[in-house]
């Protein structure tokens, strides 16, 4: 994958930065940098109007490792957040990805710290990938100061460099998207954007206007629709004409990727934005994958499916799962050695939690920064007198 | 997680604060309201219970839960069921019984919306499906633009749209099918066509922990736009009446219910067929000495304040006025209770500046003018995104809209 030792080193300092934490230090310092070849099954793309990514891969043995670590901190820091909301210490509206695991951490694998994501509300696995600490993604649901948004905004609203969110509006984020890839091309920068949005998400017409003016002026912009097959209640059959959501771009070429395998969601990613790179225009790719829990907190998510069915997701194909297998399989760790990476992951997970909780709520004159520049607030801002502005700060 | 002794007792204090002991100025009040919530979410590290400091709506006096109380309204006099049968429904069971009448007795009558089949988010379309069919109660993809246009299409052929925006929120995607296309229709076909079988609804306002996208209150915006009828109702017996009304009226509506009182207002709701009027304010207690305007769950607050300031300073009597429509809103009785009070105070979730608030003072002043005794006080939000974390700061609460009252008293 990489050119030289080198490249592979900065990559792996630059995750270590993201992670902040000394297991992962240590992991890399034991993990062999040695690849290993990879064949994907025939059934990972189903193309539009396009040639398929090879189904050869090539992957270091470290970066099968770091996958697993990613996806199962990603599984855990969404339970600990479930836990969080049901002792009622996130409030608001909280949606988990568990079950989704493998988009951005197979996204993250094939894409650079300069390349932009922007997705819906299921947010807080991008924001992970995206540099975001787990403290910062707890701390921001829980709303304490150390949040990734100083705790103001909660679930859907969390950002870092090139992640342009967590967006609330189901849709808004597809033209955004659009227009940030439209900013890459003016650059002439070799980045693109991955926007990304949902089964239920992919019916609203600003998608569809997304998709012309991105074909119009050929952006780098990648739209990934994660089919999840429900938009809360709604079975994407049954909100959809054409569920082949890679062939909605009609002008667009799309390719259908198995969400669940991580090595896939990578080749697919690494492929995509070579395409975007050789000025080839936008894509569309599916990346067919599963949600394990209700559509947010407050819906157990099993009164429109059953529980046999998400059981069976869960036991065939479960993203982590998969990747355990196929580590095992080649032998590039044991049971021994997996286990005790849970253990780390689980502990790393442990200390966030109880950092965020000890963290301070924000300031109440915080209620009244970012809405304008600061130094140009209207006097209006507060909605009632000065004086009252003046007795928060005491 | 510290709770302690500490929190119980700084939540009692706070509590004392608020409810009992007489507030010397403005000043003292906010500077105790905001320490004492900034130590209570130090303290607890958690924030304040959803419900807030407020008595809750059930201890209302407003809230009709027998079926003698319900039936004394003398807007229900000629209505049919003013010596009928009543049935304790909460909000979202009042609204479901209203569509349920609404699809029985008219059979162009449809339901649609995000998730509506299944009973929608708020359960207000519980069941629906099953009685009605699935042709008549249908879910909708996620397209809000293509929802109300959908419904515009509809009644643009005489048929009746009663549409669901899943949270209030959500319906700017709809903005310009609101504003530009049913608001309009009527006008710009010069009366060839019209939307009157277009009913809106969705759940608005604040319920504790909603955070940016799931609280807003937009009322405003759309009693901006001529052609619109704004409706907000304030308990189950309301809502029922009101959308019926609604769903009936010749006019495109957009009825925003407060989603806090789905569950929390429980009233004795008359099972039959009525309506209640559109474009009408109604008294929920005459006073002499202000008036006190609301609509929505800020009624409830409203209630809470007048109580603490009648027990404050003696010898006042308040007027409260719940003005359920804001397109057109009732001016007249507004007016007429100025004229009476030489007080007003407006309150509402939504920001202040350009709020509905203005639109009330504004015709107030040029009506009561010579008569006001002090300034007209707006009690709204902040001029901010609706907060998550400081919802509580936010919100109009009980001692701000007290405040209020006191000021223009004392003025
Ligand atoms: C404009 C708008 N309409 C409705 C909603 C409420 N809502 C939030 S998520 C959602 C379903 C979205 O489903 P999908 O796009 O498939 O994403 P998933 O939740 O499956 O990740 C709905 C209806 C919203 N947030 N914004
Ligand atoms: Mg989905």
């Amino acid at each position: 994958m990489f050119s030289s030792i080198t490249s592979r080193l900065s990559l792996a300092k630059r995750h270590i930065s993201v992670f902040n934490g000394r297991s992962f230090l240590r992991q890399f310092a034991s993990a062999s940098a040695e690849a290993v070849n990879i064949t994907l099954p025939e059934s990972s793309f189903r193309t539009y109007e396009c040639d398929p990514p090879s189904f050869e891969m090539e992957v270091t043995k470290d970066e099968l490792i770091r996958m697993y670590k990613e996806m199962t901190a990603m599984r855990r820091m969404e339970s600990a957040a479930d836990t969080l909301y049901k002792s009622k210490l996130i409030r608001g509206f909280c949606h988990l990805g568990t079950g989704q695991e493998a988009v951005p951490v197979g996204m993250k694998a094939a894409i650079t710290r300069d390349d932009a994501i922007i997705t819906a509300y299921r947010c807080h696995g991008f924001t992970w990938i995206r540099g975001g600490t787990i403290h910062s993604i707890l701390a921001e649901l829980m709303g304490r100061k150390t949040g990734i948004s100083q705790g103001k905004g909660g679930s859907m609203h969390m950002f870092s460099k090139n992640f342009y969110g967590g967006n609330g509006i189901v849709g808004a984020q597809v033209p955004v998207g659009t227009g940030i890839a439209f900013t890459q091309k003016y650059l002439e920068t070799k980045n693109a954007t991955f926007i990304l949005y949902g089964d239920g998400a992919a019916n609203q017409g600003q998608v569809f206007e997304a998709f012309n003016m991105a074909k119009l002026w050929d952006l780098p912009a990648i739209f990934v629709c994660e089919n999840n097959f429900f938009g809360m209640g709604t079975a994407a059959s049954r909100s959809s004409a054409n569920p082949q959501y890679y062939t909605r771009g009609q002008y667009i070429p799309g390719l259908q990727i198995n969400g669940m395998d991580v090595l896939a969601v990578k080749q697919a990613c690494s492929w995509a934005k070579n395409w975007t790179n050789n000025d080839q225009g936008p894509l569309v790719l599916e990346m067919v994958t599963y949600r394990y829990g209700g559509h947010s907190m407050s819906d157990p998510g099993t009164s429109y499916r059953t529980r046999e069915e998400i059981q069976h997701m869960r036991s065939t194909n479960d993203p982590i799962t998969g990747l355990r297998k196929r580590i095992l399989d080649l032998g590039i760790a044991t049971e021994a050695d997996i286990k005790q990476f849970d253990k780390e992951t689980k502990a790393e997970i442990d200390e966030a939690v109880a950092k965020a909780q000890s963290d301070p709520h924000p300031d109440p004159e915080e209620l009244f920064t970012d809405v304008y520049v600061k130094g140009t607030e209207p006097p209006i801002i507060r909605g009632r007198e000065r004086e009252e502005f003046a007795v928060m700060q005491q | 997680m510290r709770t302690s002794r500490t929190t119980t007792l700084l939540l009692r204090n706070f509590a004392n604060i608020v409810h009992s002991r007489p507030l010397i100025r403005n000043r003292f009040t906010h500077k105790v309201f905001f320490h004492a919530t900034r130590t209570i979410l130090q303290a607890t590290g958690q924030p304040p219970p959803a419900e807030g400091f407020l008595p809750g709506v059930a201890q209302s006096k407003f809230i009709k839960s027998t079926q003698e109380e319900a039936l004394k309204n003398a807007e229900l006099a000629n209505t049919g069921v003013a010596n009928g049968e009543t049935k304790k429904m909460n909000m979202f069971q009042a609204i479901n019984d209203a569509m349920s009448i609404a699809l029985a007795t008219d059979e162009t009558a449809v339901v649609f919306g995000e998730d509506v089949a299944f009973g929608g988010v708020f359960r207000c379309t519980l069941g629906l499906a099953e009685m009605f069919g699935k042709d008549r109660v249908f879910n909708t993809p996620l397209t809000e633009q293509g929802i109300v246009g959908f419904g515009i299409g509809m009644a643009a052929m005489g048929h009746t749209a009663i549409a669901e925006i899943q949270f209030a929120d959500y319906i700017f995607p709809a903005f310009d099918q609101l504003v530009n296309e049913a608001a309009k229709y009527r006008y710009r076909s010069g009366g060839i066509f019209n939307v009157a079988g277009l009913t809106v609804r969705s759940p608005c306002s604040a319920v504790g922990h909603g955070g940016h996208y799931h609280s807003q209150s937009p009322e405003a915006y759309f009693t901006h736009t001529p052609g619109l009828i704004v409706v907000m109702p304030r308990s189950p017996i309301q809502a029922k009446g009101l959308l019926l009304a609604s769903i009936r009226d010749r006019n495109p509506v957009i009825f925003f219910e407060p989603k806090i009182l789905y569950r929390a207002a429980i009233e004795q709701v008359p099972i039959g067929d009525y309506e209640l009027p559109l474009g009408k304010a109604e008294i929920l207690k005459s006073g002499k000495d202000v008036t006190v305007i609301g609509y929505g769950s800020q009624i409830y607050t409203l209630e809470n304040a007048i109580q603490l300031a009648e027990k404050d300073i003696p010898g006042l009597s308040c007027e409260l006025i719940d003005l359920r429509s804001l397109l057109p809103w009732d001016v007249d009785t507004v007016a007429n209770s100025v004229n009476k009070t030489g007080r007003l105070v407006i309150a509402h979730e939504a920001p202040q500046t350009s709020g509905f608030a203005a639109e009330v003072a504004t015709n107030i002043m040029e009506r009561c003018f010579l008569r006001l005794e002090a300034p007209i006080q707006r009690v709204c939000g902040f001029d901010t995104p609706f907060p998550l974390v400081f919802e509580k700061f936010y919100v109009p609460d009980m001692i701000k809209c007290y405040d209020a009252i006191k000021e223009v008293v004392e003025y």
